[in-house]
């Protein structure tokens, strides 16, 4: 059964097309990436799925049931999870406590429980504490649990958001850029352990603009450029497309010549 | 055996009261003492809400004119029980701060400060100007509490100053107590990441607005039992304890000391209700310190004195 | 029907003061996202520093003129020291900040000047006009002419002038504001000066008519924001219409409920507005990128 669907997803800022009548498809444990060139819109589709923002138009189909624009914490309650592309770190909390924190759903009980720490909130913590641990030891944190979250690297903040998401066992996980900024070892952990996620039943939803490892291990791709969807399939069927071709290449160039930075300029 | 933070924190704190007494020169120091005591379980739940949850009352007082009005009119009224009177205005306030709150608290930034803002004015002036049931600015008279005399009768026998001090110590202890144990779980650890993040807090599930209004309650409630305190140990009480000056010294106590944390909101509790007992003269300058006091920490010392202070001595002993 | 007119027009009197202050937040929120709780403390600078300087033997025009620049440099030196060294910190410590300098700047005064009440002489006398059945007195038209000159300069002064521009480009995006070439400090400099200057005037206008003191500001500074929220934060023409509404409000609500709830409406309206439109009458909401 298919797991997410979006159809004609869109949304204007400021009267200019953002994204435009996006649509496509995710099946339990599949990898799907959606790339193109920077501004295309990928980060924004991002945030109109997760509930971020409302979308202007379309719909999005979460397991057969319509959430079209619902608050992202009741989709984290039907099982759709998320990292950031410039990271949402909870700075001020310990890294145990930021992966703990995705345990929120399963952790929360009475609030009186809690003010009077009754046994019952003190098994909640220590149950979330110890899967939290496990989760860290998983991305490779386990060392830094009690650190300060905001004294971590880039990289390390990186894994640490994979960590919090998978916190919520997600059946759809969404990742904005997970391997931006990481040195090859570390975007080939990442690599590795997007592979096993999947291989565990969750579907996964990448922007990735690494396109080595999008290529090798998503099982279809949608192609974004200027808010429009101009190509779908697999890797080397889009790959081969002309469209595709001169949109990323011709767009690339550019970026090359403006920097970098404009990557974080996109929305 | 490792101390945790939330021990060290308890120990510390009774420590202090248990000695404290030993160095009193005089009979007054005790109503001092309980005054540091009260003003620092209102500050404690300031922490709650600001520290923990990031976000800011500037109404809290009404919250405490509640809990101290409870005190004076439910006996004369309602015919309740002093004691019983606290807990009824920590209900009364509870239930304001969900009619307030709710609406506001799903709005960003600078609503919740104007709404709270304008709620604990709206209290004052009822206070002032329903003379018939509230005595209006003069204020009025607050039944007695009984249980000293109570205890006097079962051969304990305390002065006033001893018994307040006894009460408002115990009762700060129980209200750090349960802010630490909040820190520490689900539902702080909820608070604590939507301070940091709304948007990562939305998506691991939770429910930021619910959450804040979760603070804001338990808070409010603070405020109330403190003012109740207030009332009780004074015997008289007047609309000043809703005003907008008793709403922005909670909020200064608490950042003053470092509101991240119940040992930083107690600190600058004592502080700040100390300063002034310290310079016999302040009473002039007690406005322009006060102001100074508030932008220095907020642009030298953002986390308060005591995290100040902590980093201060960690470096020095490195 | 007379009194009718009576209370319309002292609520448009009234009205006018909270829609100078509301113009004032608006600049300093426009320019810098800063809720500015010591806003009425400009107020009380101008009418207070008017009064000192009228008293020390300067003639009322030349006094009111002193006092306002007075005031701005305040506003400028308050931007400098505070606002500029704290900025990126989260809004709980601007919000203090601000706060902090309201309750100083009250200290200062109070020690300065005392806790007197004082009075400014009206700029035209105070011989009642007859008008639409009602009086008003000269004052009051002195009030209403300033709030209508200030919202039409500003409102040039935004849409007309390179500079304006520039502010709003500097509250809208301060890092491009910075790339496109644009003095962001001077931007919030002049922010701060010009909402200063404009608070003052609004106490040089008011203080013959409503009395000034070391604690008037607090007071005004909250209706003020009342009035700017009402009409839609950041929105000139909101702080106008918003400022009229509210002293409508609160003219009819002494007239014809309760003159000692007169001062609740400024903060019921504040807590229903948040519950049913956060945004004011002339606001928009605002989509928060991630």
């Amino acid at each position: 059964m298919t797991l997410l669907t979006v159809e004609g997803l869109g949304i204007q800022f400021g009267g200019v097309k953002a994204v435009n009548d996006v649509g496509f498809s995710l099946n339990p444990g599949e990898i799907v990436s959606i790339i193109g060139p920077n501004g295309a819109g990928k980060t924004t589709l991002f945030n109109m799925i997760s509930g971020v923002y409302t979308p202007g138009a379309g719909k999005v189909t979460l397991a057969g049931e319509d959430v079209t624009g619902m608050a992202p914490f009741l989709l984290a309650r039907r099982g759709l999870s998320r990292t950031f592309q410039n990271l949402q770190i909870f700075q001020s909390m310990s890294v145990l406590e930021n992966v703990m924190s995705g345990f929120h759903l399963r952790e929360r009980g009475s609030v009186l429980a809690d003010l009077f720490a009754w046994p019952t909130a003190r098994r909640r913590a220590r149950a979330a504490e110890g899967d939290a641990r496990k989760l860290l030891e998983r991305v490779g944190l386990e060392r830094a649990a009690e650190r300060e979250a905001g004294s971590l690297s880039y990289g390390s903040l990186k894994r640490l958001e994979i960590a919090r998401a998978l916190a919520l066992d997600p059946r759809l996980l969404l990742l904005d850029e997970p391997a931006a900024g990481c040195n090859a070892v570390e975007t080939e952990e990442i690599d590795h352990l997007i592979e096993e996620i999947a291989k565990a039943g969750t579907a996964i939803l990448l922007v990735e603009h690494d396109m080595k490892m999008v290529m090798r291990i998503s099982k279809h791709i949608v192609v974004l450029d200027h808010g429009e969807k101009i190509a779908e399939g697999e890797p080397a069927v889009v790959s081969r497309d002309p469209r595709v071709i001169e949109a990323y290449l011709g767009a690339q160039a550019k970026d090359k010549a403006m920097g970098e930075e404009a990557g974080h300029a996109e929305h | 055996m490792r101390i945790s933070p939330k021990m060290a924190t308890l120990l510390t704190l009774s420590v202090i009261m248990l000695i404290a007494p030993f160095f009193f020169p005089s009979a007054y120091y005790f109503r001092i003492a309980s005054l540091v005591y009260v003003n620092a379980l209102a500050v404690v739940g300031v922490v709650i809400l600001t520290g923990y949850a990031g976000q800011i009352s500037l109404g809290h007082a009404g919250f405490a004119g509640i809990g101290g009005y409870a005190c004076a009119l439910a006996p004369v009224y309602l015919g309740l029980h002093p004691a019983a009177s606290v807990v009824f205005g920590a209900l009364a306030s509870g239930v304001m701060a969900w009619i307030v709150g709710r609406p506001i608290l799903r709005l960003k930034g600078y609503y919740l400060a104007v709404a709270s803002l304008g709620f604990g004015i709206l209290v004052s002036m009822v206070l002032t100007n329903e003379i018939a049931v509230t005595g209006g600015p003069d204020g009025m008279k607050v039944a007695d509490l009984g249980l000293r005399s109570w205890l006097s009768e079962r051969g304990l026998s305390l002065t006033n100053g001893q018994f307040w001090y006894t009460i408002t110590a115990l009762l700060l202890l129980a209200g750090a107590w349960l802010a630490l144990n909040l820190e520490n779980s689900a539902t702080g650890r909820a608070l604590r990441a939507l301070h940091g993040s709304e948007t990562a807090a939305g998506t691991v599930g939770i429910d930021v607005a619910s959450a804040k209004l979760t603070a804001f309650i338990i808070s409010a409630v603070y405020a109330s039992v403190s003012g109740s305190l207030i009332a009780l140990m004074n015997r008289m009480i007047t609309p000043d304890i809703a005003g907008y000056m008793h709403s922005i010294e909670m909020v200064t106590m608490a950042v003053l000391g470092g509101s991240a944390s119940v040992a930083g909101g107690v600190f600058g509790a004592a502080i700040l209700t100390l300063l002034p007992q310290a310079l016999t003269s302040f009473d002039q300058y007690e406005q322009v310190t006060l102001g100074l006091i508030m932008m220095l920490v907020m642009i030298f010392l953002r986390q308060g004195l005591l995290p100040g202070l902590a980093s201060l001595l960690k470096g020095r002993g490195a | 029907m007379a009194d009718f007119m009576q209370f319309a027009l002292s609520g448009v009197t009234v009205g006018a003061v909270y829609a100078l202050i509301a113009l004032g937040f608006t600049i300093i929120y426009n320019a810098s996202d800063v809720v500015n709780f010591a806003q009425g403390e400009f107020v009380m600078l101008g009418g207070m520093g008017t009064v000192f300087a009228h008293q020390a033997g300067l003639p009322l025009p030349l006094a009111a003129l002193l006092a306002i620049a007075l005031t701005a440099m305040i506003g400028i030196i308050f931007n400098r020291l505070a606002i500029e060294t704290a900025r990126n910190a989260p809004v709980v410590s601007l919000i203090i900040i601000t706060i902090g300098a309201s309750i100083f700047i009250q200290g200062v005064v109070q020690i300065v000047f005392g806790k007197q009440i004082y009075r400014l002489p009206s700029f035209s006398g105070d011989t009642p006009i007859p008008l639409f059945g009602a009086n008003i007195l000269p004052q009051s038209l002195w009030v209403i002419a300033g709030a209508i000159i200030v919202f039409i300069a500003l409102w040039l002064f935004f849409t007309r002038t390179m500079t304006g521009r520039a502010v709003l480009a500097t509250s809208n995006n301060r890092l491009a504001a910075q790339l496109v070439g644009i003095n962001t400090n001077f931007m919030m400099t002049l922010s701060f000066g010009v909402s200063a200057a404009i608070g003052a005037l609004a106490g040089v206008l008011v203080s013959p008519i409503t009395l000034t003191s070391y604690q008037v500001g607090v007071p005004l500074a909250l209706k003020g924001f009342a009035a700017a929220m009402l009409g839609g934060m950041g929105n000139p023409k909101g702080a106008l219409v918003g400022g009229i509404l509210l002293g409508l409000l609160e003219s009819f609500t002494a007239g014809y409920l309760s003159s000692h709830y007169k001062d609740a409406v400024a903060f019921i309206v504040i807590l229903v507005l948040l519950s049913v439109k956060p945004q004011g009458l002339f606001g928009t909401k605002t989509v928060n990128r991630v």
